[in-house]
């Protein structure tokens, strides 16, 4: 467990201890409701080295990768580097690209604004 | 070669716990010069003090060296205690080997080793010491306090009472500062101007106080008791001492829409105006880049009105300059700018508004007349959202306009605020978003838990995230709710935030002219965060308010007081004793090049042309460098820069810092 939390804070470059509790992330992440773990929940369970509850939650794939979390912290948290770094943390034990570059075309729609596409593949890619 | 005694101290286990004292003063009595040496628990104590004495008189010593803490810590105390001796007390040194030696190291035998490196050093240096005597410098008994906001004020009342004249320098036209602007004070709800306008008043009325208003410091030369500064009266148009502050010229003029900054700029006022009922000085200021008849010659309404004759439109700014003892800084604050913060939506809506806009229509003299009304329809307002650390508590630059540190007034304004929307309006929701609830202070937390139990203010423990204006011209707030662990949607009329405070713009260039050094926040430094709170680290300057560092105004009033009875403390005095340990210039070496004198930070240094004529070299004149030894601060710049080694510190001369390097080397 202490590998993964080493792993997470690695792969993010985040240190949790930065966070002053203050939840401007959860208040401005447009994602909240569908998110079983808020970003606030992020930092502190990474901090408690919680990562396996967060790798099993669905909140990793909900997380629109918008970055306003980033944006609006206070102190420079950053947590949707958090759930990013969560989230490669199981793509990697699977040990493949949770979605192939061939499967992308099919899957573009015209409305698709560019941001999502680019998060898209933070989020699906290695 | 002189007798030198050597004293080392135990200071408790400080020094003994890490340093072998006793082989220290074994070892260090075996020195050639040192005729005595001995160790003592505390020798900064009576009884240690007294050991100095005795052994001054019995072993004829002419030189002391005491191992002890740092010489910032005690030399003064041991110096006393040599000269009480009989001996002059710059014959006197000290080797730091508890913050340089004992406290830094953990190996006895390394810790031991280096107490007698040290020891040894000292006793090099003092076998050069000469006897300094200290030169005096008079005190000239006027202060100056630069803000006449409630810190300046106060401390300009406390100074005058005491029997001392004082002048204050205002920038704005009116003194009073932020007070004036401010609804009620917590905890008490007293109103602001009916506590501060006496204040005021006195000032005025006050034989001892002279107020500078629109005014600001120009230039500031001199010392410690003998500062020399100019002071620039800007031009008001207005003659002073005929205005009767009738306020007429300030109806009659026909410019109107000038953005007041009493209200912050939520209303407009006349070209020709007085900020406020009860301005002190109560005179009307023309304002020069609005002003038709100063902008375009035409117009000249004011004038023809004005019955007392005092509208001067060829007023020119003027320089006074006057001695003073003592300077004052009381610069105070200025919420900071807030549009860099899109997510609250302040540049967007006019029902957004920052705390002291919200005091502003709060206060009977406001844009409202004291009604709380939405600014951009009238109407008043149900559901109020507080944000608190607006800009406060925020590392990095993520908006560019954050402060590290909290601005300490903002949770008891806040809970003042929801406080007398509920008092005043019953039917109003008020919600209340925090990161925490900080309220240290006499009644303080008392006064919070009541807005929360009495008032039933709901205060939520998270943050806004999101303002978003609506069509129909609510406020969308999007925020976290941490206990109940939820997103908040909450729909408001009226959002307020409780935006960072920081040092006023005139801080700055203040600091530099005063050579008072600041923090990078541009807070004032000072001079012991503990024990020397209101003084600065330059001598003679001192600080009030929240110049120095974020305060409400219980705690800047104390703090006034405070340093008002250090400036009387200095005042007081007739003389003061400089530092001898400064430079002087070897003139037979000196070649006039300048270089000591750029490299002075304090202007001590002058160049004459002197004669040194001699009947077998014939007529021979030279520019010289000749040192001002009050104003010498003994910082050593120039004794380094001087290329040719005229420049040399007394106490700390050259061939006495070399025998310090040979005796550690050797």
């Amino acid at each position: 467990m202490a590998d993964l939390k080493e792993q997470v804070l690695t792969a993010s470059g985040v240190n949790p201890l930065k966070c002053m509790r203050c939840g401007k992330c959860s208040g401005t992440c447009p994602s909240y409701d569908a998110m079983e773990y808020h970003p606030h929940q992020f930092v502190y369970m990474v901090e408690k080295g919680d990562i396996e509850t967060l790798m099993k939650s669905e909140s990793i794939y909900k997380c629109l990768s918008c970055f306003a979390c980033i944006e609006r912290c206070p102190r420079d948290v950053e947590p949707a580097k958090l759930v990013e770094a969560v989230r490669l943390a199981v793509i990697r034990q699977q040990g493949q690209n949770h979605l192939k570059p061939q499967q992308v075309p099919e899957m573009l729609d015209e409305e698709l604004p560019q941001q999502a596409i680019v998060s898209a593949f933070r989020k699906y890619s290695k | 070669m002189r007798r030198i005694g050597v004293f080392v101290c135990h200071c408790g286990t400080n020094i003994a716990g890490t340093v072998d004292v006793k082989t220290v003063a074994e070892t260090l009595g075996k020195e050639p010069a040192v005729v005595y040496a001995t160790d003592y628990p505390y020798m900064c104590s009576e009884a240690g003090q007294n050991i100095i004495k005795d052994a001054i008189k019995e072993y004829k010593l002419e030189g002391v060296v005491v191992c002890s803490c740092s010489p910032r810590m005690h030399e003064a105390t041991f110096r006393k205690a040599v000269s009480a001796a009989g001996l002059n007390p710059y014959l006197l040194e000290v080797a730091n080997i508890r913050e340089q030696c004992s406290w830094i190291h953990k190996d006895m035998e390394a810790g031991t080793a280096k107490a007698i490196v040290l020891g040894r050093a000292a006793i090099a240096k003092v076998q050069l010491n000469a006897p300094l005597i200290a030169g005096e410098s008079p005190v000239v008994k006027r202060a100056l306090v630069i803000g006449g906001g409630i810190a300046g004020i106060q401390t300009a009342l406390d100074i005058a009472d005491a029997g001392y004249p004082v002048d204050i320098v205002e920038k704005e036209p009116t003194i009073g500062g932020k007070m004036t602007q401010i609804d009620k004070t917590f905890p008490t709800l007293d109103c602001s101007s009916c506590i501060l306008t006496p204040k005021m008043v006195e000032c005025a009325q006050n034989e001892n106080i002279t107020i500078y208003s629109y005014s600001e410091v120009e230039a500031v030369t001199g010392f410690v008791g003998n500062f020399s500064v100019k002071i620039r009266r800007k031009a008001r148009f207005v003659d002073e001492n005929k205005c009767t502050g009738c306020g007429v010229c300030t109806e009659k003029c026909p410019v109107k829409n000038v953005p007041d900054e009493y209200n912050l700029g939520l209303s407009n006022r006349h070209a020709a105006y007085i900020p406020f009922a009860q301005a002190i000085p109560n005179v009307a200021v023309l304002d020069k880049n609005r002003c038709i008849k100063l902008t375009k010659g035409k117009c000249g309404l004011c004038s023809t009105v004005c019955s007392a004759g005092a509208i001067d439109y060829e007023q020119k700014e003027t320089i006074v300059e006057e001695k003073y003892g003592a300077i004052v800084a009381a610069t105070g604050y200025n919420p900071i700018k807030i549009d860099g913060y899109d997510e609250f939506a302040y540049s967007q809506s006019k029902d957004v508004v920052t705390s002291l806009e919200f005091e502003r229509i709060l206060k009977a003299d406001g844009p409202t007349d004291g009604h709380l009304q939405r600014l951009s329809d009238g109407k008043q307002p149900k559901t109020i959202v507080f944000v608190q650390c607006v800009g406060s508590r925020e590392s990095g630059s993520s908006h560019g306009c954050g402060k590290e540190y909290c601005s300490k007034i903002c949770c008891m304004y806040t809970a003042k605020h929801a406080m007398l929307c509920r008092e005043k309006y019953p039917d109003t929701d008020v919600y209340v978003f925090y990161i925490d609830v900080r309220t240290p202070g006499k009644n303080y937390d008392e006064f919070y838990r009541r807005a929360v139990e009495q008032y039933g203010v709901h205060y939520i423990k998270g943050m806004v995230g999101k303002v978003a204006p609506q069509a129909d011209g609510s406020l969308m707030v999007q925020a976290s709710d941490l206990i109940s662990n939820e997103q908040l949607h909450v729909k408001a009329d009226m959002v307020v935030l409780a935006a960072a405070i920081e040092p006023d713009k005139s801080a700055r260039p203040l600091a530099t002219m005063l050579t008072a050094s600041m923090d990078t926040n541009d807070f004032f430094t000072e001079a012991h965060a503990k024990l020397r709170p209101v003084e600065s680290p330059t001598a003679g300057v001192f600080l009030s308010g929240v110049c120095q560092g974020p305060k409400d105004i219980p705690e800047t009033v104390a703090q006034a007081g405070a340093a008002a009875s250090k400036v009387i403390g200095l005042l007081a005095k007739d003389k003061l004793s400089c530092n001898p340990c400064v430079a002087h210039s070897n003139e037979m070496m000196c070649n006039g090049c300048s270089s000591c004198a750029n490299v002075c930070p304090y202007g001590a240094i002058t160049y004459a042309d002197k004669d040194f004529s001699r009947r077998q070299d014939g007529s021979m004149i030279r520019r010289v460098a000749s040192v001002n030894e009050a104003v010498c601060q003994g910082c050593g710049a120039c004794t380094v820069a001087c290329p040719s080694g005229a420049m040399d510190l007394k106490g700390f001369s050259t061939s006495q810092i070399m025998a310090e390097v040979d005796a550690i080397c050797k």
